[in-house]
């Protein structure tokens, strides 16, 4: 079950998503190259911040939306095995996601939004990036519409059935961003753009970060969740294993739903705005956080180890030679999950407080969360694209040597780039620097480590070439007759589950009382407060 | 057999969750137990400024940014951000002593670290920030603004020079009631 419209559908948003992707890409190389010592200092700074605002943007907001949308939809007919309910409206999100990036980047392209993709009022952008932005939103949240609209269709049709692991996630998925955006919704919507379109000229910058930092951790499980629900549903059956157990992933689907928001302030250790008791109880929060994907790594490296001895790898570390490396969803995996390791052993260090003084706003944190979504997450994305291609132009995708050096070429590229920002994050190197004084002797040993850098970003450069290759010439090959397209099956098929683990009532609930409450405390003390707003400080002349 | 290979299989999956448990039960203690004992706690109080008069009256007027020796041995250290550079521009602090790190921003939200310390603040303007430290070694330090506040972010650093703390005092009594940096 995978109708042409529906393919079309999907192919649109992979295709949108990957073309931004690549184009963020080249962005961000560009800025390794000329801040390292290789080339000459930049004559003109506004211009690299005029690039930032762009590559966050598209990253940030257009690519992995795309993806988990389109994603999304594919998941509704090939787990469901049902026609997608409202294909018009999907349509309609689409062309909103497509017209905010566009409406968002004229802007930022003409130097009138240099606000990168975090905002940081008191600077005010030209108001139509936010505008572009919230539109890119809206887009968004028909999807999550329709993602709950599809599963309330197949729940009537199927009565007290368990809902496939795949749609339970990404419905899960849907509703964590529906929430998650949220944060940056109202602060957009109340705070910045009444100022961006001329109504007020102040702004309490204090409570606009607060806001943020409610979408700003979150949107990173947003952007996880295809990466995991290929994990779970994909990788098993792709190297041909089980999954371990299917109960344990809508545990950890659902503990991303109720402990993703309520952590957000681990963004604003250091700043004023918000008291110690507070940031003690988010950082409390955010040690909660890491226990689904604890339990993800184990119910995952059990799925291969079930792979490998089916294979006929015996002893302790036998099976990990008996699998299948040839396969590009294998490779993909292994990957990850070392990104995935050292992306989340730095993120455990920026969670406690008094560590996080040492490498808050260095290019520690730019290591670590490139590390988790260029790395562990994206290269997911590449997997998941791969593996759903052929299913999806009905073509055959056949350059498996062209995929293996591309995934290698990544993973090995993503490690250059982000160990040396790492290291020198320690030493202190701030981030978000259009050039650096190689002359001062404190920051000279540095240059060699922005170099390292630059030559990890060409690799990526390169690997995303041969992505892009690959899918094109996966529309050029020759037409096959697939079987039908199976999502992994778990050792012990789920019979009748738990309410609990069949819907989401309870776990909603959580997750807004939660947010509501290690939200609240801090934004109504906010509000409360008089003589808290600034003048705001308008980007290229008055907005 | 089915059922002892799924006994087995929940049996590990349990070990595994306690051990999970386990791991983040000591690191939330270990946060804790340094908060207390160590008192390391991000910046505390919330206070407020306005920053459209923060030049004409109050802690933050020109004249009192610097460091300033308090009668308890400690010293307060004043600092102003706004688009482009530090208010002073070089900070000079005695070593081995602590220092009350207070900062606000006059125009956009700054920050700073201070190189080879843990000093690290954010400086968001309408709120006063707070900090608390001390240098074990005399040196010198960078001391960059680490969040983006324009285009002309990447020009804006600063220095901090740790002397010793009998300098220090020696500087304070020649000129009573002045705030030091390192403009002599």
């Amino acid at each position: 079950m995978f109708s042409k419209d529906s393919r079309q559908l999907v192919l649109a948003h992979f295709w949108v998503a990957f073309i931004a992707f690549f184009a963020a890409l080249l962005l961000g190389e560009w800025h390794m190259v000329i801040r390292s010592p290789l080339l000459d200092w930049i004559g003109n700074p506004e211009l690299y911040y005029r690039s930032v605002t762009a590559h966050g943007s598209a990253m940030g907001y257009v690519f992995p939306t795309l993806v988990a949308m389109g994603f999304g939809y594919a998941i509704v007919e090939l787990s469901l095995k049902q026609a997608l309910v409202g294909r018009r409206w999907a349509w309609t999100g689409f062309i909103l996601v497509m017209l905010g990036t566009v409406i968002a980047m004229v802007p930022v392209a003409l130097g009138k939004a240099s606000v990168l993709y975090t905002f940081y009022p008191p600077l005010i952008a030209h108001a139509a990036y936010y505008i572009g932005v919230v539109l890119v939103v809206v887009g968004s949240w028909i999807w999550v519409a329709l993602m709950s609209v599809n599963l309330r269709a197949w729940k009537k049709a199927h009565p007290g059935e368990a809902v496939p692991l795949p749609m339970f996630a990404n419905v899960a998925g849907a509703y964590l961003w529906a929430w998650t955006s949220v944060g940056a919704a109202v602060e957009i919507l109340f705070l910045i753009l009444p100022v961006a379109l001329g109504f007020k000229s102040t702004i309490d910058a204090g409570l606009a970060r607060v806001f943020f930092s409610w979408t700003l951790h979150a949107i990173v499980y947003f952007w996880l969740m295809p990466a995991y629900i290929a994990f779970y549903t994909l990788v098993p059956r792709a190297i041909g294993g089980r999954l371990y157990s299917d109960v344990m992933g809508r545990i950890s689907f659902i503990l991303f739903l109720v402990f993703s928001m309520p952590i957000g302030i681990h963004h604003l250790f250091q700043d004023p705005q918000v008291g110690a008791g507070v940031k003690f109880l988010h950082a409390v929060f955010t040690a909660m956080v890491s226990v689904p994907t604890l339990l993800t790594v184990f119910t995952i490296t059990a799925s291969v180890e079930i792979a490998g001895r089916l294979r006929g790898g015996t002893g302790a570390l036998g099976w990990v030679k008996a699998l299948p490396w040839h396969n590009p969803m294998m490779l993909a995996v292994a990957f990850s999950f070392i990104l995935l390791g050292f992306g989340g052993a730095g993120g455990l260090i920026n969670m406690s407080y008094q560590l996080d003084f040492a490498v808050h706003n260095t290019q520690w944190i730019t290591g670590h969360f490139h590390l988790i979504f260029a790395g562990a997450i994206v290269i997911m994305y590449f997997a998941v694209a791969y593996d759903l291609w052929p299913h999806l132009t009905g073509r055959a995708l056949v350059h498996g040597g062209m995929m293996k050096a591309q995934l290698w070429l990544w993973f090995v590229g993503m490690i250059i780039l982000t160990f040396p920002w790492h290291v020198v994050g320690v030493m202190g190197m701030p981030r978000r620097m259009a050039y650096f004084d190689y002359t001062n002797p404190e920051i000279a040993p540095q240059a060699i480590t922005v170099t390292l850098s630059a030559i990890g970003g060409l690799l990526l450069v390169i690997s995303g070439v041969l992505f892009l290759l690959v899918l094109l010439r996966g529309h050029r090959s020759g037409i096959v007759d697939l079987p039908e397209f199976r999502f992994s099956q778990p050792v012990h098929a789920p019979g009748r589950l738990p309410a609990a683990l069949n819907s989401y009532a309870l776990w909603l609930a959580l997750m807004i009382g939660l947010s509501l409450v290690n939200y609240g405390y801090p934004i109504a003390q906010l509000v409360a407060l008089k003589q808290t707003s600034v003048p705001a400080v308008p980007i290229g002349g008055t907005p | 057999m089915a059922s002892t290979g799924h006994d087995v299989a929940a049996a590990a999956e349990s070990r595994w969750a306690w051990i999970v448990g386990a791991i983040i039960a000591f690191l939330v203690a270990m946060m804790a137990y340094m908060s207390l004992h160590w008192a390391a706690m991000p910046p505390v109080r919330m206070e407020t400024i306005d920053p459209t008069t923060l030049h004409i009256a109050g802690e933050f007027v020109e004249t009192n940014l610097g460091s300033a020796a308090e009668p308890d041995g400690s010293v307060t250290v004043r600092v102003l951000a706004n688009q482009y550079s530090f208010t002073p521009q070089c900070l000079v602090v005695p070593a081995n002593t602590w220092l009350h790190f207070r900062g606000t921003a006059a125009d956009v939200v700054h920050g700073f670290s201070v190189s080879h310390s843990n000093v690290n603040m954010m400086l968001i303007p309408g709120y006063i920030s707070n900090f608390q430290t001390r240098f074990e070694r005399t040196g010198e330090h960078v001391m960059p603004c680490h969040e983006f506040c324009g285009n002309g972010h990447a020009a804006m650093w600063a220095h901090v020079q740790v002397i010793p703390r009998d300098e220090f005092i020696r500087r304070a009594q020649s000129q009573p009631g002045r705030r030091l940096s390192c403009v002599q």
